[in-house]
């Protein structure tokens, strides 16, 4: 029934975005060199962006671009670079005890918990966008409208909160990194 | 697959043989008018540059030198290829392709004409027209950050570091602004794609959104573009006097030659690009000659680009170079409030003439906070301790140097 869903080109684009993912990610754990696992990570990001176009969410894949392949990542490597950051830290050394082992426990938590949804739910149900018909909600120019008018009706609360939860995050972080001198050395001023 | 029409009325039909053979053909020919117009450019900008200063500039290969850049490319091509001892090898030869790609694939948005009918195929004049339109644009300015950013860091080497540097927090300052401004025109156009953005403005030059939305968002997207190219005077990525030659210095050979090509590509697509937002692309006055009709836009869209790549020269010419910290306080404190505010008020104006002018008076306010925001905090000095060293071992504040070099002179 699944198989039977699916087109040739869609499944082409779907292995590929799945290869591009899957590559990236295991390459920002994999590699050694902070400034490589960052370029893993853009390659990633351009994995989801591929499958969000896949779905007709052209507006979404822009943005993801833009937004994280576009700043986020930049300001990560902003900071390794400034930082100095790109020398080869020890990984055989555990920074917390016993980090191994929990972190080993969870990731068989989320992929066991993945699997039992993947089988119990209606997650896996052959078509290939999520409206009901197999078809997408709207295409093209039209996602920026749906995705409008949900952002600023139903999902209004959630919205908002981000947008102060950034705003706070972003004050706190000027109010940590500048802290007003009161207190004037004499020689300067002279 | 019916959608597609909605984008390009190419694909009414479905997508065919002869339909994939047009879109090859407009590809190969975009290609083509691009690569053609660079090495224009090229001469264009010494001739231009030249004559400003008073010299004669190239000359010497083709009539009136026009031949000189593709003899500048031909020397390139058979220079020694260095990889520097230092340089982070995969990074240092994948930088000049991630400027190079991103030129190319933004020139594909820009509408050069209307839609001409050749053996019943309606073909749109511009090489594909996205669901996502403009923002395409910014996608691509975005990736062209890495170019720029990588190739100084994976030179191994203290000056490209430093340019790298600039280049990340001044392609990422000046984006700000300029996704504002292009949110005030797809909020005036309702539409993201670019085809739609010119047909809005085809209708005379009081459509143009040049006039349309006030000359500001014009203005600030101009310098915002500028910046965002790395042209003078906002080129402290590769200013010649600080950092050698800034993140390319230790590029040689043909892969030099991609980020100069890389540069002179994105100057004519951001001048196609300022011309297909604000100046209706190729809306202009056509006369009633059958069969030349769909000549006149295509001219009318190169009349005007030619136009702002002049601007480019002329401000290489005429004005200096900003500071790195002049530079930021214009992105940050200049135009990315001025570009939201003004976002703001044709938002308002756009739902009724009521909240249009409640608009304008909030941000009248809001500036007049922001002004006397920046005033208090400009006399201000702050810093954490632990970080930077004392006061009396680092340089001087410029305000401080500012009022002790006045006094010496009076």
């Amino acid at each position: 029934m699944i198989a039977t869903a699916y087109s040739v080109p869609s499944i082409v684009i779907f292995v590929t975005a799945a290869l591009l993912i899957l590559v990236g990610a295991i390459g920002v754990i994999s590699l050694r060199h902070p400034v490589h696992a960052a370029l893993s990570l853009i390659m990633t990001l351009f994995g989801v962006a591929v499958a969000f176009v896949a779905q007709s969410a052209d507006f979404l894949a822009a943005v993801q671009i833009i937004v994280y392949a576009g700043a986020i990542v930049v300001l990560f490597l902003f900071v390794i670079m400034f930082l100095g950051v790109d020398r080869r830290e020890g990984i055989s050394v555990e920074p917390l005890v016993g980090q191994r082992a929990f972190a080993a426990l969870g990731v068989l938590v989320t992929v066991a918990g993945l699997i039992a949804l993947m089988a119990r739910s209606h997650w896996v149900s052959g078509v290939m966008s999520v409206s009901s018909a197999g078809q997408p909600i709207s295409t093209g120019q039209g996602n920026v409208k749906e995705l409008g008018t949900a952002v600023f009706t139903t999902y209004l609360f959630a919205f908002e909160a981000t947008a102060a939860l950034l705003i706070i995050a972003v004050v706190g972080a000027v109010l940590l990194a500048r802290r007003e001198r009161t207190t004037q050395p004499e020689e300067v001023s002279s | 697959m019916n959608w597609l029409a909605s984008v390009d009325p190419l694909y009414a039909h479905g997508v065919t043989g002869v339909v994939l053979l047009i879109v090859l053909i407009k590809v190969l020919v975009g290609f083509g008018v691009l690569m053609g117009s660079v090495i224009l450019m090229i001469w264009f900008e010494r001739k231009a540059i030249s004559d400003m200063q008073s010299r004669i500039g190239p000359q010497r290969w083709g009539p009136f030198g026009l031949l000189q850049t593709l003899a500048d490319g031909m020397k390139l091509m058979f220079k020694e290829d260095l990889v520097p001892a230092e340089a982070d090898r995969f990074v240092f030869k994948l930088a000049p392709y991630l400027v190079l790609v991103p030129a190319l694939i933004t020139f594909a948005i820009v509408p050069l004409g209307g839609t001409i009918h050749v053996a019943g195929h309606p073909i749109m004049l511009q090489v594909a027209n996205p669901p996502m339109g403009i923002l395409l644009m910014l996608v691509m300015s975005g990736i062209s950050v890495y170019g720029v950013m990588l190739a100084g860091w994976s030179s191994g080497s203290k000056y490209p570091l430093l340019s790298s540097v600039r280049a990340s927090a001044q392609m990422i300052s000046y984006e700000a602004a300029l996704g504002m401004t292009i949110v005030t025109i797809v909020l005036a156009t309702g539409s993201l794609s670019t085809h739609d953005i010119v047909a809005a403005q085809g209708h005379g030059i009081w459509h143009w959104n040049l006039i349309r939305l006030g000359v500001v968002p014009f203005v600030v997207f101009l310098i915002a573009i500028t910046a965002e190219l790395n042209r003078p005077p906002f080129d402290v990525v590769e200013a010649e006097s600080e950092l050698v030659g800034g993140f390319h210095t230790e590029y040689s050979s043909i892969r030099f030659a991609i980020f100069f090509l890389a540069e002179y590509m994105n100057t004519i697509t951001m001048s196609a690009i300022i011309v297909t937002l604000f100046l209706g692309g190729p809306a202009g006055w056509v006369p009633n000659i059958s069969h030349l009709r769909w000549v006149f836009p295509i001219l009318w869209f190169l009349a005007k680009t030619v136009g702002f790549a002049f601007c480019y020269i002329w401000f290489r010419a005429s004005l200096p170079r900003l500071r790195y910290d002049q530079l930021m306080d214009l992105g940050w404190k200049r135009l990315i409030p001025l570009s939201l505010g003004w976002m703001l008020i044709v938002a308002g104006f756009l739902v009724a003439r009521g909240w249009g002018f409640l608009m304008a008076a909030l941000v009248l306010i809001a500036w007049t906070v922001l002004t006397r925001a920046f005033e208090i905090g400009q006399g201000r000095e702050s810093g954490v301790e632990s970080v930077l060293p004392m006061v009396g071992e680092r340089p001087l504040p410029e305000r401080k140097l500012r009022d002790a070099s006045e006094g010496e002179e009076s």
